[in-house]
């Protein structure tokens, strides 16, 4: 969670970020979820490509895609660009 | 007295400005052309065709792509200037926030003109005092000699580690911008001496390491991300800190200045003139300041107690040295170039009030709005506010608080 919040004092000026933006978690944002359909998905990484969140992760092991929920707004614009129609947006 | 030798040069306030900015070793200058500032583009573009200066000049668009490009530039650890006023400052509006609030040091030139509408090119203050507000310093000169000067001492000041602020200089336009002065010159080497290189402070980057607080590929940071409640108002805090350090090396700066070309303005903040064991006194910006100096040197002879406080400071705002300057005085007409309509007077009254709140004893104090678009502003008509200060004195009694003068009634 959110570490203890710093005072005026202890921040970097000019709004340097001291940390990564990985530290908020901006799933909860989120109305709709993309799920995917492994049957349809032909793994071409487009969807890994597109995401503007990087909330698409990419296992090397398994060679396959998967969605960090923890970050993924919701944008729909993996579904929309996914060649197979292997991304359906559902309600949150 | 200076120990350097100095060039004479005839150089309008616009020439003056450019000449400074050709000696401080600037390293981006982007700007877009205005009346009355227009001359400061030119010559500084004569200056880079003619190859006397080794500095990146970008002509863009627009004001608001004139401030985008300066900020970010200067956020690459650049030393940059620009210029604008009237309309153009207007349309930095935006940038002017985003720019203190990233703490880049960007020196710029203001030629103060009048808004629109009516449209008008002439000089009043409304554009700057409009902009009060958005953490840069001003400083607001009374002749040429003193943008050329103030410029020098601009880098110095937004580019300290204590500031970090961007500075604007004000100078009217015309009465300053478009005429012709002799302006002393320091030696490129001198200049040079005195502004030095851009120091980068070291700050807190992403892994909380400490990197130079500058766009820089090989230590990356990011600068002015989305910050909300939970830290925005911390970061709004810290420019205010900024703010309560610059006095001191406002006055600092001017003071090492003097000591090199031995010209002095005050402290850098506020300039007394024949204030010591005055009765009355007038409080002024600009070279209006130059007009009441005449004045107040003709009511002396008069054997009239009169005197001028000219703010030459006006962000950070000087309280104390204000009220220290004023509390013996009996009566102070406060001149504003501007006016902020349905405020019942002008940003400077309001603020010379305020500083004089706390004082033990309080002057009568009021209101004289003046010049507005390029009005002139004679010594009969300052001679007519001591008049008034006279009488507000002797009565005791304060008729009409705020005052146009100058308008046809
Ligand atoms: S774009 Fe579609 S097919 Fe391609 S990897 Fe992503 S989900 Fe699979
Ligand atoms: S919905 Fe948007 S944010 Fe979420 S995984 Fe797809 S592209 Fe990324």
């Amino acid at each position: 969670m959110t570490p203890k919040q710093k005072t005026w004092k202890e921040v970097p000026i000019g709004g340097v970020c001291w940390r990564p933006s990985t530290d908020y978690p901006t799933g909860d944002w989120r109305t709709l979820k993309p799920i995917r359909n492994p049957e349809k998905c032909n793994r071409c990484l487009l969807c890994f490509i597109f995401c503007p969140d990087a909330a698409i992760t990419w296992d090397s092991e398994a060679e396959d895609i998967g969605f960090a929920y923890d970050y993924c707004k919701g944008c729909g614009i993996c579904a929309h660009e996914c060649p197979k129609d292997a991304i359906e947006m559902i309600s949150e | 007295m200076a120990k350097i030798k100095q060039e004479i040069r005839a150089l309008s306030g616009d020439e003056a400005v450019a000449y400074a900015v050709k000696q401080a070793d600037v390293d981006v200058v982007a700007a877009y052309p205005i009346t009355p500032q227009t001359i400061i583009v030119e010559r500084f573009s004569e200056y880079v065709h003619n190859g006397e200066v080794d500095t990146e000049f970008v002509c863009v668009e627009s004001e608001h792509s004139a401030l985008s490009m300066s900020l970010t530039a200067s956020a690459t650890g650049a030393r940059v200037f620009t210029a604008s006023g009237s309309a153009g400052l207007a349309l930095m509006h935006e940038i002017l926030y985003v720019t203190s609030g990233c703490r880049a040091p960007v020196v710029m030139a203001i030629t103060n003109r009048a808004l629109s509408a009516p449209i008008n090119i002439h000089c009043d203050h409304s554009d700057s005092m409009v902009e009060r507000d958005a953490g840069w310093i001003q400083i607001y000169v009374e002749n040429s000699q003193e943008a050329y000067d103030s410029i020098l001492q601009a880098f110095r000041i937004a580019e300290h580690q204590d500031t970090l602020l961007p500075v604007m200089v004000m100078l009217d336009a015309f009465v300053l911008s478009h005429t012709l002065e002799s302006v002393n010159v320091l030696p490129d080497n001198a200049v040079q001496r005195f502004v030095g290189m851009r120091n980068i402070p070291l700050i807190q980057g992403h892994q909380g390491k400490p990197v130079p607080f500058k766009l820089d590929p090989d230590n990356p940071i990011t600068m002015g991300p989305l910050d909300l409640y939970d830290y925005y108002f911390e970061h709004k805090r810290q420019q205010e800190e900024a703010m309560e350090m610059a006095p001191r090396v406002i006055s600092e700066v001017h003071d090492e200045y003097a000591r090199l070309s031995g010209r002095n303005y005050g402290d850098g903040l506020i300039e007394p003139y024949r204030l010591d064991d005055a009765d009355l006194a007038a409080v002024c910006l600009g070279s209006t300041a130059g007009t009441t100096k005449t004045v107040v040197d003709h009511l002396r002879k008069r054997g009239v107690k009169a005197g001028l406080l000219r703010l030459r400071t006006y962000r950070p705002y000087p309280t104390q040295e204000i009220r220290a300057a004023l509390q013996n005085v009996k009566a102070v007409a406060v001149m504003d170039r501007s006016h902020s309509f349905g405020a019942h007077g002008g940003p400077v009254f309001h603020e010379i009030r305020h500083a004089l709140y706390d004082a033990t004893i309080q002057p009568h104090i009021v209101n004289y709005i003046y010049g507005l678009g390029g009005r002139d502003m004679p010594p009969t008509l300052i001679q007519e506010i001591y008049t008034s200060l006279q009488r507000i004195a002797k009565t005791d009694q304060v008729e009409k608080p705020v005052q146009f003068i100058g308008v046809r009634e």
